[in-house]
């Protein structure tokens, strides 16, 4: 079983991007199940969301607490939230920024990737640029980055999964498919900025 | 027992003729899709979470024309009773959905309902009572209305919910008796799994439209709900005892013909789950029990005669199953995701309860787990196997399982922490 864990903000759309990656998964010919962990659903605050992954139907009904991937919205959460936790060696981190993953400090045992989701999702005209709605470019990194499912199901998927603008949203994805290879992309350093501060991408 | 496969087996029956498509699906829209398929007259819709996405969906079919129902919205959960009670009386086949406090805001009419022989269809996502409030899942706001006269399903799978929802109206129209279906908050009703939705006219023909045996109608008329004395009222009571007795054989009919038109069943009132060869068995209720499977397997693949006994249907509650289970085990845990207070869990109480007057009755033990949302793990079920192979009897009616126990030491001041925890969080 594959389990992916995605930390995100309320208003992100982190949720809808498990669920239509389940759909994804599922369209391969594989089982998934994906849910939310609610309770701080406030516009802003931490919001989890899960995915799970088998060949046959997945009956175990808990949390997810120790991932093999890990999906990452808002990289202001790395420093405010134990994001980390309970990932498996070898786990792999995505995250939406515009920073280079060196900023991060990741720890060795893992894999991490950069993709400036935000900036993608702005270019397609989701969100505003200053909230960019980043859940499904976020998708089309994770097909590349992860080998977990294939772009085209996640394009299908979004297609059907996203009330609006579908095309752009499918773009969107198709986009940090890309683009996740070249990271890091942009060094955005505020001036003064301590050496290894996060800076965020909105 | 036909030999159609376990709903929450193998491929759950995606494959079957009767599937018309599979969808990836929340349990709230599980129940959604089986109430426009159901093809169901009156929706009375009052939100409450986690139950809202169950009647919103609906009223998006509702507004696109793709059922043919009225979907009335009421300004309590009393009134959305209220409104299944006088459409149900008219002959429709009325629905609602709704959760936890309101759940306990329509008490009264549940007693009505019932008593009118009504055969109404609620969802009630599960959801612990407040205060303090909690949006979580745990099963005390269904179980305190266990006398109200609903039977009571709990599902582990948004293919159960489905199906189980189409399963009670034929079971409600034959009994005359309300059903809800209880389905566990978060955990199923905004999980998102593959559901196989059913071709429509293989639907139609597993569930024919109702045909009520009496209803308001000015050309014909009848009073209802009218005063009665004490020379009949209790005729009436047996009536509905009665009812509720015939429902065990119904719902075992019901769950047998929908396997054979589905290609997938439920077992009746129970599951068993590797129980034939078992020393000692778990029986509990909802999602629960899916992860009880997993923790089954493992001790089973260790060597521990280990089983599992789902309780799919509360109300009925299934004797003769439970006696049949005691004849054969030696021990045999209760898992209850509620509390009685001032008494104990409640399906250890009616298990045990079932068992007094039965020839074999091998030691029960009640555990606690789960309340307000509390994840229940493998970790969980397998502590609750070790406790019963390490103990002969219980050493205490209740037995907690997960509690944190720097919250519960009586040696550690309660208030000194509340003063510490008002500067930070």
């Amino acid at each position: 079983m594959i389990e992916i864990r995605m930390h995100g903000r309320g208003g992100q759309g982190g949720v809808i991007a498990a669920k239509i990656l389940a759909s994804a998964i599922f369209k391969e010919g594989r089982f998934a199940q994906s849910f939310p962990s609610f309770g701080v659903e406030r516009r802003g605050a931490p919001v989890l969301a899960f995915t799970r992954v088998d060949d046959k139907p997945i009956r175990l009904r808990t949390a997810i607490y120790e991932p093999d991937h890990l999906i990452i919205l808002d990289a202001t959460l790395i420093k405010s939230t134990n994001v980390f936790s309970g990932l498996k060696k070898g786990g792999t981190i995505l995250v939406n920024a515009s920073t280079p993953a060196s900023v991060f400090n990741f720890p060795e045992e893992y894999a991490p990737a950069i993709v400036d989701a935000a900036s993608i999702a702005a270019r397609h005209g989701l969100g505003t640029r200053s909230m960019p709605i980043v859940n499904t470019a976020i998708l089309g990194a994770f097909a590349k980055f992860s080998g977990v499912v294939g772009i085209d199901a996640i394009l299908e998927a979004i297609r059907e999964g996203v009330p609006i603008k579908q095309e752009e949203n499918a773009a969107a994805a198709l986009d940090a498919y890309e683009e996740v290879e070249a990271a890091p992309i942009y060094d955005i350093h505020r001036p003064g900025s301590d050496e290894n501060e996060i800076v965020t991408v909105n | 027992m036909k030999s159609t496969k376990s709903g929450n087996g193998n491929n759950g029956g995606l494959l079957h003729p009767s599937v018309d498509k599979v969808l990836v699906i929340e349990g709230t829209h599980a129940a959604s899709y089986a109430v426009k398929l159901a093809r169901v007259q009156v929706i009375a819709a009052y939100p409450i979470t986690p139950q809202t996405s169950v009647v919103e969906k609906l009223s998006e079919i509702v507004s696109a024309h793709e059922l043919d129902a009225r979907f009335i919205r009421v300004e309590s959960e009393h009134s959305a009773m209220a409104c299944c009670i006088g459409s149900s009386i008219s002959g429709a086949r009325a629905f609602t959905a709704t959760s936890s406090q309101g759940l306990a805001l329509m008490h009264e009419l549940l007693h009505w309902s019932a008593g009118s022989r009504l055969p109404i269809v609620m969802v009630n996502v599960n959801r612990a009572m407040a205060p303090p409030w909690s949006i979580y899942v745990d099963h005390n706001d269904s179980l305190s209305q266990r006398d109200t006269g609903w039977l009571q399903f709990y599902a582990e799978s948004n293919q159960e919910v489905m199906d189980t929802v189409l399963q009670a109206y034929k079971i409600a129209e034959r009994v005359s008796l309300p059903v809800m279906i209880n389905l566990d908050a978060f955990v199923l009703s905004h999980t998102s799994e593959p559901v196989a939705i059913p071709k429509q006219e293989v639907v139609d023909h597993f569930l024919p439209p109702r045909k009520a045996s009496f209803r308001v109608d000015p050309s014909d008329p009848r009073a209802f709900g009218a005063l009665i004395g004490p020379e009949a009222y209790m005729e009436m009571r047996y009536k509905l005892f009665r009812a509720m007795e015939e429902s065990r054989s119904v719902i075992r009919d019901v769950d047998s013909e929908f396997g054979e038109t589905f290609g997938r069943n439920y077992g009746g009132l129970v599951e068993e789950y590797r129980t034939s060869d078992a020393e000692i068995v778990l029986i509990t209720s909802a999602t629960a029990v899916s992860t009880a499977r997993i923790a089954v397997d493992e001790m089973r693949s260790l060597g521990f005669p280990v089983g599992l006994l789902k309780l799919r249907v509360f109300r009925p509650f299934p004797l003769d199953e439970i006696r049949s289970l005691a004849a054969h085990v030696k021990k045999i845990g209760v898992l209850d995701r509620n509390i009685s207070f001032g008494a104990t869990g409640m399906i250890y109480q009616e298990a045990k309860a079932v068992l007094y007057n039965s020839e074999v009755r091998p030691p029960l033990f009640g555990f606690i787990a789960g309340l307000g949302g509390r994840d229940i793990t493998p970790e969980t079920i397998k502590e609750i196997f070790s406790h019963l192979m390490n103990h002969e009897e219980p050493e205490s009616e209740t037995i907690w399982v997960g509690l944190r126990t720097e919250a519960t030491d009586p040696t550690v001041p309660q208030f000194s922490r509340h003063d510490k925890k008002k500067e930070g969080v």
